[in-house]
């Protein structure tokens, strides 16, 4: 016979579909765990995913009305000549408005609140609208010189349309509440909440003073076939140079989409995570599946199919129920982030549209076969090599698998999570990180699981009980699943508990210190004249004053002799923009203050008649302005330029919730300019923070009151929405992990059970092989849970150390509540697993087991 | 007659741990065309793993088979198994049905994997044959053990094999269902000319075949070809 002519297979790819039906319907109560870890794994990506294109697709479509105009100009002063000829060449502005933060009185009820008052004259909103109730209050609280104010206030002070507001020195009646603004989420303003009042009235309010933080706006209606980025581009730095911007509906609506995009980003990596789990979950599904068909594979074999034939049947099983999974989990993902919007709503900035996006669809569904196959290939791999001897007699050890064709594929599935981290996060550095991170993570779960091993083995316990010395020797026995159940847990254990510690670093960095000596009031805006008057309220009520900050504004105006509009001008200069055009809130003081250290230089605490003051600057100052210890910069105060040099530099922890400053003078300079004061305090409780507001703002209607307390109620209020939606993953986290220990804890059924039964046939009683089994699990769930939970400390010490720059004090609930349920999850998964070991008698079992 | 079946000093051995076992010890013997063959030796004698040398599912040490016209040595793995597939049916001690096929699908496999189109009409008429004409859609679960033998029995002669090598076709059954599935092993071999080998260590089967290969410590014993 010439064996290169003849021998041939004539099966064709029909027939493999054929086969891989056949046995696919057969074995479809098997494949349960794979499908189910393919599912949760791509529901929590596509959930995420289609949500993200949704929001950024709402986001762009709801442009315009989210800035209620096509374009804006704005600027914290007031427009110069040169900004004036331009909205001139422009054809003028169709609505102008000034707005700023201040504190408001409602006469009726005697309360008062922090608001953002904005002046508005013309038809602004010329996109979108102003929801206001009763809605015939949008359009006439500009006729009836009166106010619309935040729906929210009204309700929580109690006020009605019809009452009345007192801004600064003006007092004026509210024509309705206002439920939604263009462009504002409920979340944002709820420190500072919007009133609307009309725009000739502001002037009247008494407000606008020199150090008053004010934002001018200009909206305007693009004529037809305007091309907006043409005009950014055009425009932009024409306005930069004049302290003004150039804001088109299209580059806010990018802005805000990138924005969201972040978040989206760290979600997605947090749903990666359950994928990935998802994979852990179907390598070790299909490790069973595929064991328990080497033997049809070697029968297969026996009667005349390929290496290839019997590799492709179960390939392609495979492959299809990954697209069952896919169109499942994408199904349930696609269900699922219908939710999100309930539970998101004031996070985002318009209402989500949900609609199918296909790009999403294709993605779940072609991520359902490719993770499948690939996370199946090792396994699968075991058909190549199962020899069709293997029918006439079992063999216990088969060939080995090839080691070159294992590494590769490994290597592909690195090379997966590479791209497909980098497909999420659109960054290199971070996708290697992440990479790494989950190598790191499994290796040292991997050498903790080893290291038990041989440490159980070499000092092993010989003095033990019976039951406590087997389910010991388990651990090491050939076969065991000490590795893969270490892993199963720890890596979902280590998942959870990040979560839960970095929302413990997030937190403690909002935290307010509740000393009596840490301020938790600030009050702003204070002239000069009206400080004694001001210190005088407070401590008449027995309240201390903390802090008395002297605030002085000013400009950059040169830099080592080169002055800012020839830096402006200057295309090669790194002078960082902000420097060149911020208003610059200045102090002095003859001392550092907690949250600073000295970095570089000498503190000058005060002088005298000098021509150079020696000023200090924040280390982030000295970074922007490219400057050092010794460089001189000229600062313009109100009109009169003074020079100062560089004497120190300082780190400044701007995450404390206290007045830091970029600038800080030495004393004996500034006192005689034009200022502005600080002045913080501690208020016990809520009643007397009332208290002092309302005869704060009774009497000094332009300072602004910041309690600080409400806003870490808005921040915890925001972390916890965030939270929901990180432990919403989260769950997909442990339902993979539950698969993954369900699917470790029956892959070594069968060899318990085998020892087991020959226990039992031996004499042992039901409750002796109970208490080793477990004991065994109680030993895996322990050392896996715990090792999960310290090197998520681990890791969540050095992310509060490296990213957040924070304290970070742990708390308990991962210890308290984490471990002992992940102990009794694995003692629970195990042993019911096991229960017919128990329950049923020898024989029975053997049968089963060689049937 | 032709000679289907060749085997020159083969040998055979297995490592277990450093020490290295020999399984079979210069074999030499021939099979002719259409002949019933019988291997017999007590426990741990050799027999199936010249079975398994015989039928190519092994590579021997040393030693050449020749199997209806073809050198087994020279073949690759996947080359065997065509082979296997055109000319050999296999029965075996524990049936070795596949659990996820229906008893007609377990016979018509041999023949899809020729690219036959008529696999399912053979398959009916093989099961109608042994007796389970109406057997064909149940899974081999639900069948008695002398059922899967039977189904066992049809799947070998589906592919119409020159050689069918039986494996202690008998070991898992009692005697009256030995029996009839000896029986219609032998029928099967009168009707369609199939040589037949089988592998036992039951005598009384054994002398029912034309002749017997004894087999001791992996070597042929006395008379290696007992012509009865």
């Amino acid at each position: 016979m010439n064996r290169n002519k003849t021998i041939t297979s004539r099966a064709n790819f029909g027939w493999l579909l054929k086969m891989a039906w056949r046995d696919g319907k057969a074995s479809s109560r098997k494949l349960i765990l794979f499908m189910a870890s393919i599912v949760l794994g791509i529901a929590a990506v596509v959930s995420i995913q289609s949500f993200g294109e949704n929001l950024k697709e709402n986001i762009s479509l709801q442009s315009k009305s989210l800035m209620g105009a096509d374009f804006r100009i704005d600027s914290n002063n007031p427009p110069n000549e040169r900004v004036l000829a331009i909205m001139d060449s422009l054809g003028g502005a169709d609505a102008r408005e000034i707005s700023f933060t201040s504190m408001a009185a409602f006469p009726k009820t005697e309360l008062t609140k922090l608001i953002q008052v904005r002046g508005i004259e013309g038809g602004f909103p010329f996109y979108g609208d102003l929801e206001t109730e009763p809605a015939s209050a949008a359009g006439s609280y500009q006729e009836q010189d009166a106010a619309l104010v935040d729906a929210t206030v009204m309700l929580q002070l109690g006020i009605q349309p019809g009452d009345s507001i007192k801004i600064g020195t003006v007092t004026l009646p509210i024509a309705g509440a206002l439920k939604s603004v263009p462009g504002s989420t409920a979340i944002f303003s709820s420190v500072a909440p919007p009133v609307l009042i009309p725009y000739r009235l502001i002037s009247e309010t008494g407000l606008v003073q020199t150090g008053s933080r004010v934002g001018y706006d200009y909206y305007f209606v693009a004529n037809q076939g305007m091309n907006m980025e043409q005009l950014d581009k055009n425009l932009g730095p024409l306005l930069d140079t004049q302290d003004a911007d150039l804001d088109t509906h299209t580059s806010t609506s990018q802005r805000l989409g990138s924005r969201y995009d972040n978040f989206g980003k760290f979600l997605n990596l947090v749903a990666f995570i359950a994928l990935l789990l998802g994979c852990v979950g179907i390598a070790s599904a299909i490790n069973i599946y595929i064991k328990g068909k080497l033997r049809a594979v070697a029968i297969l074999k026996c009667i005349g199919a390929t290496k290839r034939q019997t590799f492709l049947i179960y390939l392609l099983q495979i492959a299809a129920m990954g697209l069952l999974g896919g169109i499942a989990g994408t199904g349930l993902g696609l269900i699922l982030q219908q939710l999100f919007p309930l539970f998101l709503g004031d996070l985002l900035p318009v209402d989500v549209q949900m609609s199918f996006s296909p790009q999403v669809i294709l993605m779940g569904l072609l991520l359902g076969i490719f993770m499948s196959v690939l996370f199946a290939l090792y396994p699968l791999m075991g058909t190549l090599y199962i020899s069709p001897l293997q029918a006439l007699r079992v063999q216990n050890e088969s060939k080995s698998k090839s080691g070159k064709a294992g590494t590769l594929v490994l290597l592909g599935i690195f090379l997966f999570i590479l791209l497909f981290s980098y497909w999420l996060l659109k960054d290199w550095r971070y996708s290697f990180s992440f990479v790494a991170g989950i190598i790191l993570t499994f290796s040292i779960l991997a050498g903790i699981a080893k290291a038990f091993m041989k440490l159980i083995k070499k000092y092993f316990p010989n003095s033990w009980g019976f039951p406590a010395r087997q389910s010991l020797l388990n651990l090491f026995r050939p076969q065991n699943q000490t590795l893969t159940l270490v892993l199963a847990i720890g890596v979902g254990t280590f998942l959870i508990s990040t979560l839960y510690f970095t929302k413990d670093v997030l937190m403690s960095q909002a935290t307010l210190e509740t000393q009596s000596n840490s301020p938790n009031m600030i009050l702003l805006d204070i002239q000069s004249e009206q400080k004694d008057a001001v210190v005088k309220t407070i401590t008449e009520k027995d309240l201390p004053v903390l802090d008395d900050i002297a605030i002085v504004t000013m400009r950059v105006q040169s830099i080592e002799g080169k002055s800012v509009n020839q830096m402006k001008d200057d295309t090669t200069s790194n002078v960082n923009r902000w420097i060149l055009t911020h208003e610059f809130r200045v102090t002095y003081r003859d001392s550092l203050i907690a949250s600073e250290s000295l970095q570089e230089g000498e503190w000058t605490s005060e002088v005298q008649d000098v021509e150079m003051v020696p000023i200090s600057v924040s280390d982030n100052f000295a970074d922007d302005a490219k400057v050092k210890v010794g460089d001189k910069v000229t600062f313009n105060v109100q009109g009169v330029l003074l020079n100062t040099v560089i004497g120190s530099i300082r780190t400044v922890d701007w995450s404390r919730m206290q007045m830091n400053f970029s600038i800080v003078f030495p004393k004996g300079v500034l006192e005689d300019a034009p200022q502005f004061r600080v002045l913080t305090s501690n208020v016990p409780n809520e009643e007397s923070s009332a208290n002092l507001q309302q005869e704060l703002v009774k009497k000094y209607p332009n300072v602004t009151i910041i309690d600080l307390r409400q806003v870490l109620t808005v921040i915890e209020g925001l972390l916890d929405k965030i939270s929901w939606l990180i432990n919403f993953m989260a769950f997909f986290s442990i339902l993979t992990g539950i698969i993954v220990l369900l699917g470790a804890v029956r892959t070594s059924k069968y060899q318990r059970i085998k020892e087991s039964v020959l226990l039992r046939t031996l004499g042992a009683k039901s409750d002796q092989i109970l208490k080793i089994l477990a004991l065994e699990y109680l030993y895996l769930g322990v050392l896996g849970g715990l090792s999960g939970i310290l090197l998520s400390l681990l890791s969540s010490q050095m992310l509060a150390w490296f990213l957040f720059d924070s304290p970070f004090i742990p708390s308990w609930i991962p210890f308290l509540v984490l471990f002992p349920g992940i102990v009794v999850l694995v003692l629970i998964i195990g042993l019911l697993n096991s229960r017919s070991v128990i329950t049923s008698p020898p024989l029975e079992v053997l049968r089963k087991q060689s049937a | 007659m032709t000679k289907i079946l060749n085997v020159r000093n083969l040998e055979k051995t297995f490592s277990s741990g450093s020490k290295k076992i020999t399984v079979l010890h210069d074999i030499s013997f021939d099979i002719e065309a259409g002949e019933t063959f019988s291997i017999v030796g007590p426990s741990g004698s050799g027999k199936t793993t010249l079975l398994g040398l015989c039928a190519g599912l092994d590579q021997a040490d040393s030693g050449s088979i020749d199997l209806c016209g073809t050198q087994l040595n020279s073949l690759t793995e996947d080359e065997r198994a065509i082979l296997r597939n055109k000319n050999i049916g296999f029965v075996f001690q524990d049936f070795q049905l596949l659990p996820t096929l229906t008893a007609l699908e377990n016979v018509a496999v041999p023949l899809e994997l020729q690219g036959a189109k008529n696999a399912s009409k053979v398959g009916k008429e093989l099961l109608e044959k042994v007796g389970l004409g109406d057997r064909f859609h149940h899974y081999p679960s639900q069948l008695s053990g002398g059922e899967q033998q039977r189904v066992a029995v049809a799947r070998a002669f589906s592919n119409t094999p020159s050689i069918l090598f039986a494996d202690e076709p008998t070991g898992n059954l009692d005697a009256e269902t030995g029996e009839k599935v000896i029986d219609l092993l032998f029928n099967l071999n009168k009707e369609s000319g199939t040589t037949l080998v089988i592998v036992t260590h039951d005598l009384e089967l054994a002398q029912r075949t034309q002749r017997i290969l004894r087999l001791k410590g992996g070597k042929i014993i006395e008379n290696p070809i007992d012509t009865l």
